[in-house]
């Protein structure tokens, strides 16, 4: 999902904020554990409620999935409220459109948005709350406000050498009228923003005390695992259910739209139960007798046969230069997240509450006011934090099946997921086959640059009103990028439907599209016979691609291009953009046989403005090994209908001994903050095919590697 | 009826003898630290220490657990204290968390039987658990970290 392809509400955005209506109801925010919260005495808007006891509540309306933004956002309320950072308590938003993000118009956790998208909400927002406790202390003082400032936590008033505390002020703060505009902070002025606070969320997860969706318990509640159909679309044809009554445990089988769902006491028990139930399934969906090997030929044929244009620029069939192409094929993707699809629903006769990790409240909320028929007020989702999310929750079925469950037995329900139910109910990274060409002339530069794309699109199910003219941006993210001078280019995109979910995985689009991209530059940088840096120099835009070209320098510089810093290992490189930001990485590889062996990466970033460094390096580390992991051997594949893969023994991922070293680098900025939690993703593949083709000369047109490298 | 001691607490629990361990702590103890992530002793996000050796807690039987002593996450310090848990916050290892107990487990067990692991020793020992954030960087260097501070 790229920001820029949403329609922009810019008006919220620039120095001096409006406000609108400030005045909300107050807190009365849903909380599942019960804890005494001190009251809230002070709530100058939705995002900061000032309390008596010194501490403020930051509401944020993001889901923390592990990318920081339960720290990253309060931080920007704290910088501009002079609030010293271990006073904030962070609280989850309810789902209320009055959270809504500003260019998503609901709640949603995703594409990297969630700084770039809050950072003048919420700093707004701090700004507001400081300016109405100026005000307050400005009125019992009788001095100016414009003579008091800010620090730390009080109000001062230098002339007459008079300080208050926030806390002491809230009370007569919340008299004041809201300001209409407010100014926020240069950059310079910063003292929070820039450093690196300890993540509030640290001390618990350090300790075992965070309450992820899975560790949610409601007096009363019962547990659930749904047995789902073995094929895409299918649905029961009969239940015996005898067998699965008698086990231990065992409370109720009920049927709901995914499955059949059993009921018990505890996790075990339910799941105990729906091993021993007997059902029998109408394979009629749409997937019902697909299988792989089939599915590459034909996205192949589509991609070179059909598919509309999405972008062109000059003529590509009549320039110069000698033709080279190259056809590369990426496989379905699980997210696997290490906490399992859960949600645990409470739907009493008139109000349904939910608890879910979920990346997308407000549609919870929606589809649970479906399946109830309650209105919006009726129905309450409680955020939980995210075992990792990574697009995969970005859909809200779990929910759907705990709203489900509850409903039928009128009781609490947490549905908890096998792992396997995961594997097989993903919405997956779509598979994709991507043709590329280009011409180079005789001096070696591209003159044409054409991507064909077919690949099963996400947008079409998910936010059908963002298809455009059959075109679904994610799938062609990254095929033809901006920050190159590629002379003629023409970008097409033929929709393949081969009936398989499909959904966002961090970088949809460009976590495929740039292995394609980079590979293929580096395949006509060594058909021109240059070195492969030295050629994307040459080809970035003078304008376009100045931006990327400091990152460029800053990557081969720390990342020492030429010169592998690992013994006998080879080097290689790729770019890429991503959620506004700009990435360069170099990978060092050994190759052994079939084993692929990535020993150190470096990578150089442009992200704007920091706000949190050390959490910008381990976003930047996470998604270079979720790449790695993408990319080694994973692969999720169909036979008949059904899913092949099962678990971590069958779908295999990134474990410690294969993890590389890492350096990251960041370019000092002080642009608007961009994307940072999937950045690092799109370019490590890429970099590990052309270290590959340095060291064995074998070009790597298929992922995962070990099915791509013979 | 079956007797755990999980944590130095004794708990009495009417389950069957098959039921794995894992759900024992969760659902019937009621302590939600120890997490499920696979079910099959792949992820090692339920590793627990069984008298102090490291098991995944859901592939064995709850009857295997009965007289021993269960160490569960919550159980390695009262208070955040130990060496692990420190370096664990010196490192800022956790992103999303959820895996975090079973490594913080898998490596406590380790820096228990080796003070000064290598690089290779960490790799053997932790290549059991599974961090879909990708924090094998910081955790390495946390369990060195950790060993120094042990």
């Amino acid at each position: 999902m790229r920001r820029d392809l949403f329609i922009r509400t810019t008006a919220a955005y620039g120095a001096g904020l409006a406000l609108g209506a400030c005045e909300r109801r107050p807190a009365t925010v849903p909380d599942y554990q019960p804890s005494p919260e001190p009251s809230v005495t002070f709530a100058p808007n939705a995002w900061v409620h000032v309390r008596t006891d010194g501490t403020v509540a930051v509401l944020i309306n993001k889901s923390e999935m592990g990318q920081g933004v339960y720290t990253g956002l309060p931080m920007l309320v704290a910088e501009e409220l002079d609030l010293p950072f271990d006073r904030v308590r962070v609280q989850f938003a309810p789902a209320e459109d009055q959270y809504a993000d500003p260019v998503f118009k609901d709640m949603t956790t995703g594409g990297s948005t969630s700084t770039q998208d809050m950072y003048p909400i919420m700093r707004g927002a701090g700004a507001a709350a400081r300016a109405m406790l100026i005000a307050a202390a400005a009125k019992q003082w009788g001095v100016d406000p414009g003579s008091c400032t800010t620090k730390s936590g009080q109000v001062l008033h230098a002339p007459s050498n008079r300080s208050a505390a926030y806390a002491d002020l809230a009370v007569a703060a919340a008299t004041q009228k809201p300001p209409q505009n407010v100014k926020l902070k240069d950059a310079s002025q910063f003292t929070l923003i820039g450093t690196s606070p300890k993540r509030l969320d640290l001390d618990d997860k350090v300790r075992a005390r965070t309450t992820y969706g899975i560790d949610v318990v409601v007096p009363g509640m019962v547990y659930a695992n749904v047995l789902k159909a073995p094929t895409f679309g299918g649905t029961v044809a009969s239940v015996d259910d005898a067998a699965a009554r008698k086990v231990t445990g065992v409370i109720d089988v009920v049927k709901i739209s995914s499955g059949v769902a059993v009921v018990a006491s505890n996790t075990w028990a339910a799941m105990h139960g729906r091993d021993a139930l007997n059902v029998t399934w109408k394979n009629d969906g749409p997937g019902a007798h697909i299988g792989t090997p089939r599915m590459f030929a034909d996205a192949e044929k589509l991609a070179r046969t059909s598919g509309v244009v999405a972008g062109k620029s000059g003529d590509v069939d009549a320039a110069a230069g000698t033709l080279i192409e190259a056809v590369y094929r990426g496989p379905f993707l699980a997210h696997a997240a290490m906490e399992p699809m859960n949600a645990t629903a409470d739907v009493r006769e008139d109000a349904c509450e939910v608890w879910a990790p979920t990346q997308v409240q407000t549609r919870c909320r929606d589809a649970a006011m479906k399946i109830t028929g309650f209105p919006a007020g009726k129905v309450q989702v409680h955020t939980t934090f995210l075992g990792g999310g990574f697009g995969r929750r970005l859909d809200p079925d779990y929910a759907v099946d705990a709203v489900e469950i509850s409903k039928a037995v009128k009781k609490p329900v947490k549905v908890t997921w096998r792992r396997e139910d995961d594997m097989k109910n993903d919405f997956y990274r779509p598979m994709s086959v991507n043709v590329v060409r280009a011409k180079l002339d005789a001096a070696g530069r591209v003159s044409a640059w054409e991507h064909r794309v077919a690949s099963p699109s996400i947008v079409k199910r998910w936010a059908p009103a963002m298809m455009k003219n059959g075109v679904d941006f994610t799938a062609v993210d990254s095929v033809t990028p901006e920050f190159y001078g590629f002379g003629a280019t023409r970008t097409t995109y033929a929709d393949f439907e081969p009936g398989v979910p499909v959904g966002f995985m961090r970088a949809p689009g460009a976590n495929w599209n740039t292995f394609a991209t980079e590979s293929f530059v580096d395949e006509l940088a060594h058909a021109a016979g240059k070195d492969p840096l030295g050629f994307r120099m040459a080809l970035l835009d003078p304008k376009k691609g100045a931006r990327m070209r400091a990152v460029l320098q800053l990557a081969a510089g720390k990342g020492a291009w030429g010169r592998p810093q690992t013994p006998g290992a080879s080097q290689g490189l790729a770019l890429c953009d991503w959620g506004g930001s700009l990435g360069a990485l170099i990978a060092e590889v050994t190759v052994s046989g079939k084993d692929v062996n990535v020993h150190r990466v470096v990578m150089a970033a442009d992200c704007g403005t920091v706000v949190h460094p050390d959490i910008v390096a381990a976003q930047l580390e996470g998604a270079i090994n979720y790449g790695i992991a993408m990319a080694m051997t994973a692969k999720i594949t169909f036979t008949d209908g059904k899913v092949d893969q099962n678990n971590f023994y069958d779908y295999t991922v990134l474990r410690m001994k294969d993890a590389p070293k890492i350096e990251t680098h960041v370019v000092k900025s002080t642009a608007r903050p961009s994307g940072i939690g999937e950045l690092g993703t799109p370019p490590i593949a890429p970099a590990i095919a052309n270290a590959v083709f340095k060291a064995t000369g074998k070009r790597v047109r298929q992922l995962p590697f070990s099915d791509g490298l013979t | 009826m079956i007797s755990l001691t999980v944590n130095g607490v004794a708990h009495d629990v009417d389950v069957p003898a098959d039921m794995p361990l894992l759900w024992v702590i969760r659902d019937v103890v009621g302590m939600t630290g120890t997490k499920f992530g696979c079910g099959v002793a792949q992820c090692g996000a339920c590793t627990v220490h069984l008298d102090g050796q490291p098991v995944r807690s859901c592939s064995t039987a709850v009857s295997q657990a009965a007289g021993k002593k269960i160490t569960t996450v919550e159980g390695l310090s009262p208070d955040g204290s130990h060496p692990v848990q420190r370096a664990w916050v010196e490192h800022a290892v956790p992103q999303c968390g959820y895996c975090q107990s079973g490594q913080m487990m898998s490596a406590a067990a380790l820096l228990a039987k080796s003070k000064t692991p290598s690089d290779a020793d960490i790799d053997t020992a932790m290549s059991g658990n599974i961090c879909r954030c990708g924090t094998y960087p910081r955790i390495k260097a946390a369990i060195k970290r950790a060993a120094e501070l042990a």
